[in-house]
């Protein structure tokens, strides 16, 4: 429906809505964060949640600490090989729809540890990340502006069609492979379904 | 508190058949240390823990270090006739030494209040002998730290009560800061990759390269 007539309609006293948009509505309300931090950018995300910064305005007052009952997965810190895994198993625990934002240089990228031996250079090797934040560590504003971001997204989500989301289409998987340990690196080192590495062109 | 020659003294008269060195250190810190034999290691410990006068009760840290092989280069001045005259001539003689795995101590005493004695334990070289006496069993709060070395270093402490990986996984083969340790090839594009990096990416890209 046409944005323009729309507001014409409502300003006359009609509200016209579609069912698509009602669904998006609360959902993109009710994000509830997974509880769950893993380094420093964990402090500034508890900042953000609490009076001064307020992350309740938007709809995440709760945070989970429990996967099932959660809908967000903020990767709030470095992420190190030995805890990669735990936190796929997390995101597999989640139900759909689910989402992630990874908070932080070392989420998005391993940041100052990334040319060492023990930190993944992001989480998005193996999980989906909806929303990525640069920082070090972000200021609370930073996660604000992203978990908005987060709340556009889904908005603009289609419920029909090929661009609907993961959680109505049943051939998109909802897990994602735990890496296992190995003898020197994680196996797999990433998922390729997932990420696959910038291409060099010379 | 004492000097680490009264120390030794003192160590080597009521423990027989220790055999302390004093390592020097000449940098302007001066920490000289105590190098402990592996065999009365642990003797050595309990004595300086108990002594009345020392009562080092208290590990501040604990470190392992990687000595690789290395050729030592010691500088000897040579008085050498010369013409009828005597010069001073400098010589440097070069000296292989073997590699080997170090544990350092630092100990202090909360209740004398002074501190810290620093000891050393060697390891005969980096490959297979490569066991020092675990400290634990006379200060117990080195055991998360000598965990630490054996997972880092590789160092075996031999007396541990729970010698396991403390931070890398279980399944992990290697010990990272070993010099000569081979990190698995990661390396991801780098906007502006300098020093280490760049040879780091020049590894990885050198099969693309070649033909």
């Amino acid at each position: 429906m046409d944005e323009g007539l729309k507001s014409e309609l409502q300003k006359q006293g009609v509200f016209a809505t579609t069912l698509g948009e009602i669904y998006n509505w609360g959902r993109k309300n009710s994000v509830w964060p997974l509880s769950f931090g893993l380094a420093c950018c964990a402090i500034e995300m508890i900042a953000a949640s609490m009076a001064r910064w307020d992350l309740a305005r938007f709809g995440a007052e709760v945070f989970r600490p429990s996967p099932r009952q959660a809908d967000l997965m903020i990767v709030a810190g470095t992420v190190t090989k030995k805890m990669a895994p735990q936190v796929v198993r997390l995101y597999n625990q989640m139900p759909e729809p689910k989402y992630v934002i990874a908070m932080g240089a070392c989420a998005i990228s391993g940041g100052p540890f990334k040319q060492g031996y023990n930190v993944l250079k992001g989480i998005d090797r193996y999980l989906p990340v909806d929303v990525h934040i640069p920082g070090c560590p972000p200021r609370p504003e930073a996660l604000l502006h992203a978990f908005v971001t987060l709340q556009q997204k889904i908005a603009e989500q289609q419920l029909t069609g090929p661009n609907r989301p993961r959680h109505l289409r049943a051939d998109a998987p909802s897990e994602f492979p735990v890496p296992a340990y190995g003898e020197h690196d994680l196996v797999p080192p990433s998922n390729p379904k997932v990420w696959q590495p910038a291409k060099m062109v010379r | 508190m004492e000097t680490l020659e009264q120390i030794k003294a003192r160590v080597e008269a009521a423990i027989p058949g220790a055999k302390l060195k004093v390592l020097t250190n000449d940098s302007p810190c001066a920490q000289h240390s105590l190098l402990l034999d592996p065999a009365h290691a642990v003797d050595v410990a309990r004595f300086l823990r108990d002594d009345p006068k020392l009562r080092l009760d208290y590990v501040s840290n604990m470190a392992g270090v990687d000595w690789p092989d290395a050729v030592i280069k010691t500088k000897i001045k040579k008085r050498v006739e010369k013409d009828g005259q005597d010069v001073d001539v400098e010589e440097t003689i070069e000296s292989l030494r073997s590699g080997y795995l170090e544990a350092v101590y630092h100990v202090y005493s909360m209740a004398l209040k002074h501190g810290p004695v620093i000891l050393r334990l060697r390891t005969e070289d980096r490959l297979d002998r490569i066991s020092v006496p675990s400290l634990t069993p006379v200060w117990r709060g080195a055991e998360f730290q000598e965990r630490e070395a054996y997972d880092l270093y590789g160092i075996q402490f031999t007396g541990h009560p729970d010698l396991r990986r403390i931070l890398m996984w279980d399944e992990f083969t290697d010990y990272p800061m070993r010099k000569d340790y081979v990190e698995p090839d990661d390396y991801e594009y780098e906007p502006t990759p300098h020093d280490d990096v760049v040879e780091k990416a020049r590894r990885h890209y050198a099969p693309e390269a070649k033909p």
